[in-house]
């Protein structure tokens, strides 16, 4: 980093370290972003792990790839790319849902469909001669270099994702617990499945331009994951997956900044370390239960 | 074509890749784990730069993290079913740590500028040694005699596996060895397509056999040559116009047959829903 020269490292005052975090304008936009990507995240993610679409939301985030690299090959702007390869990605995953037999032909399809998009990517990237040091931060992303116009475009775009979402929300959640029921009740199951790719697409081709394609998925789907396995509420556990993936962006950002190491492994190592301490906190829960259980059918 | 040695190593190589993804492939489909292949190619990418990081060799690494990541993920599921969020979760992470890997290694080798990663990423099958060939046709061959010996009980295991408990089919064990394979699988196939593209030699062919047939065996069969069928294409045309990389266009060669299958049979059930009665065409 060319800010070496003035930056201090980690000081024994955390008042101190909070005032360096904030002193450079990268890194607020950088903490901006980070917010608004988490809390987007957070609702999405919620969502696409209730109806077990982490495959289909894995590749959609594989998608925005391809998207970047032909809009650098058109010499179009990267935004253009992104959310366009994801809308087209979200119609082709509905279509498949929509015509489902089974859970293997599902699965057969959506792979076929993630390894095109990844072919199509690798073929733009290599047709276009000299991005291949751009390869990296195409896939892995670059969290801090972000203007304050990026911002705005992310704070628009996570408005509009999250507000589908809350109007949707007890129709969506109807449809995702039980299809046939909600079917049964008058409810558009079918559109609200397209509709919801759409979203998730949206919120997708957004996060990649921060995070890189590859790992969007930390954040959608993670604390999303934990929050599932804290509580079956659906309130409760939206609140909680924003507020798991606030946390972890911004403890992420900040040990990042002190340290010479990318912000996509502080990410993704603090929500996979809190998704396993809370597995094992439950299983150990259930252990002691049913160790109870037994002692009391003994006396 | 062939009388470039550095064509026939590719060829060789490939088409054993080919014969060994699509065999390990129908069974991904059948039981509904290509998500699962999919996190296990991210976990090779992890594995390769891991090794090229400590100086090891990188398909020594890719191999470790590949086999060592299915069984983790076998034993995190339920009857050795790793279910998708636990799987996410992982990869999830896999993939953080392959970005502070790449980190470490472009900081720290100003020389390997980084290509290694592209290379674990998406493969060089043009660039293959006869020592590489003749590892991959051994462990092609290893791995097809080890799915075609489990076979049977993998297959009744795979189709019902609450009736196959019932009649002492070792089925957790199954799943778990299965898992296994498809990491040895993935890190072989890694070397010829790359990480990210070995998705499509698992997937295409196999799904393109279940569309045609619902017979196992032939399945297998079809799976097998769609898919060595389709190196041999991308290769060839990758040969015709150097400018298109060769794991792309296996890949889409594979999708190509894949969505043939797709028409082919879309059309066929149109026809024959058209002439069944009106009362059968419930599903």
């Amino acid at each position: 980093m060319p800010e070496a020269a003035v930056f201090q490292g980690l000081s024994w005052n955390p008042l101190t370290d909070l005032h360096q975090l904030f002193a450079y304008p990268f890194m607020v936009n950088a903490l901006e972003a980070g917010t608004i990507v988490a809390v987007m995240a957070g609702v999405t993610g919620w969502f696409m792990v209730l109806r077990r679409q982490t495959f289909a939301g894995h590749t959609l985030s594989v998608i925005a790839f391809p998207g970047a690299a032909a809009a650098s090959l058109a010499g179009l702007p990267l935004a253009v790319g992104y959310f366009g390869f994801c809308g087209l990605g979200a119609l082709a995953l509905a279509g498949i849902a929509g015509t489902r037999r089974s859970l293997s032909a599902e699965s057969a399809a959506i792979g076929s469909l993630q390894a095109l998009a990844l072919a199509l990517g690798f073929l733009f990237v290599s047709l276009y001669h000299g991005v291949l040091n751009g390869l990296d931060s195409l896939l892995f992303g670059t969290f801090l270099g972000i203007t304050t116009q990026q911002v705005i475009v992310l704070l628009a775009v996570a408005l509009a994702a999250v507000s589908l979402v809350a109007i949707a929300a007890r129709p969506l959640f109807f449809a995702s617990v039980d299809a046939d029921v909600a079917r049964a009740g008058g409810v558009p199951v079918s559109a609200l499945g397209f509709g919801f790719l759409l979203v998730l697409g949206l919120s997708v081709a957004e996060t990649s331009q921060i995070t890189g394609a590859l790992l969007v998925f930390a954040l959608l789907v993670t604390p999303a994951a934990t929050a599932h396995q804290l509580t079956a509420r659906p309130g409760l556990g939206i609140a909680l997956s924003v507020a798991l993936a606030l946390a972890v962006t911004w403890l992420g950002l900040a040990l990042a900044y002190f340290s010479i190491y990318p912000v996509g492994f502080y990410v993704t190592s603090l929500a996979f370390g809190l998704y396993v301490l809370v597995r094992l906190g439950r299983a150990l829960g259930r252990q002691r239960r049913a160790t109870a259980r037994l002692a009391l059918e003994a006396a | 074509m062939f009388a470039h040695e550095f064509m026939r190593n590719a060829l060789i190589a490939g088409s054993f890749v080919g014969l060994a993804c699509g065999l390990v492939g129908y069974f991904v489909v059948l039981r509904a784990q290509v998500f699962a292949g999919d996190a296990l190619s991210h976990v090779a990418f992890t594995g390769g730069l891991a090794a090229a990081v400590l100086g090891l060799n990188i398909l020594a690494g890719v191999f470790a993290a590949t086999i060592l990541g299915g069984i983790v993920m076998g034993l995190l599921g339920d009857k050795a079913r790793a279910d998708d969020v636990t799987i996410g979760s992982l990869f999830a992470w896999t993939l953080g740590l392959g970005v502070l890997f790449l980190t470490i290694f472009t900081t720290q080798d100003s020389a390997g500028n980084g290509t290694a990663g592209v290379r674990v990423l998406f493969g060089s099958i043009f660039g293959l040694s006869r020592a590489d060939v003749r590892t991959s046709v051994v462990l092609a061959v290893l791995a097809g005699a080890i799915l075609l010996a489990i076979a049977r009980p993998l297959l009744f295991a795979s189709l019902d596996s609450a009736v196959a408990v019932a009649r002492g089919v070792p089925v957790r064990a199954l799943g778990l060895g299965f898992l296994g394979l498809l990491g040895l699988v993935a890190a072989q196939a890694t070397q010829a397509v790359g990480a990210l593209l070995l998705l499509g030699l698992l997937a295409a062919p196999a799904g393109a056999a279940h569309r045609l047939t619902a017979s196992p065996y032939r399945g297998l069969l079809l799976s097998a040559v769609f898919s060595v069928g389709s190196i041999w294409i991308g290769l060839t045309l990758s040969y015709v116009f150097p400018t298109l990389p060769p794991s792309s266009m296996v890949i889409a060669a594979a999708v190509g047959i894949y969505a043939l299958a797709l028409a082919a049979t879309t059309s066929r059930d149109a026809r024959a829903a058209w002439f069944r009665p009106a009362s059968d065409n419930v599903t």
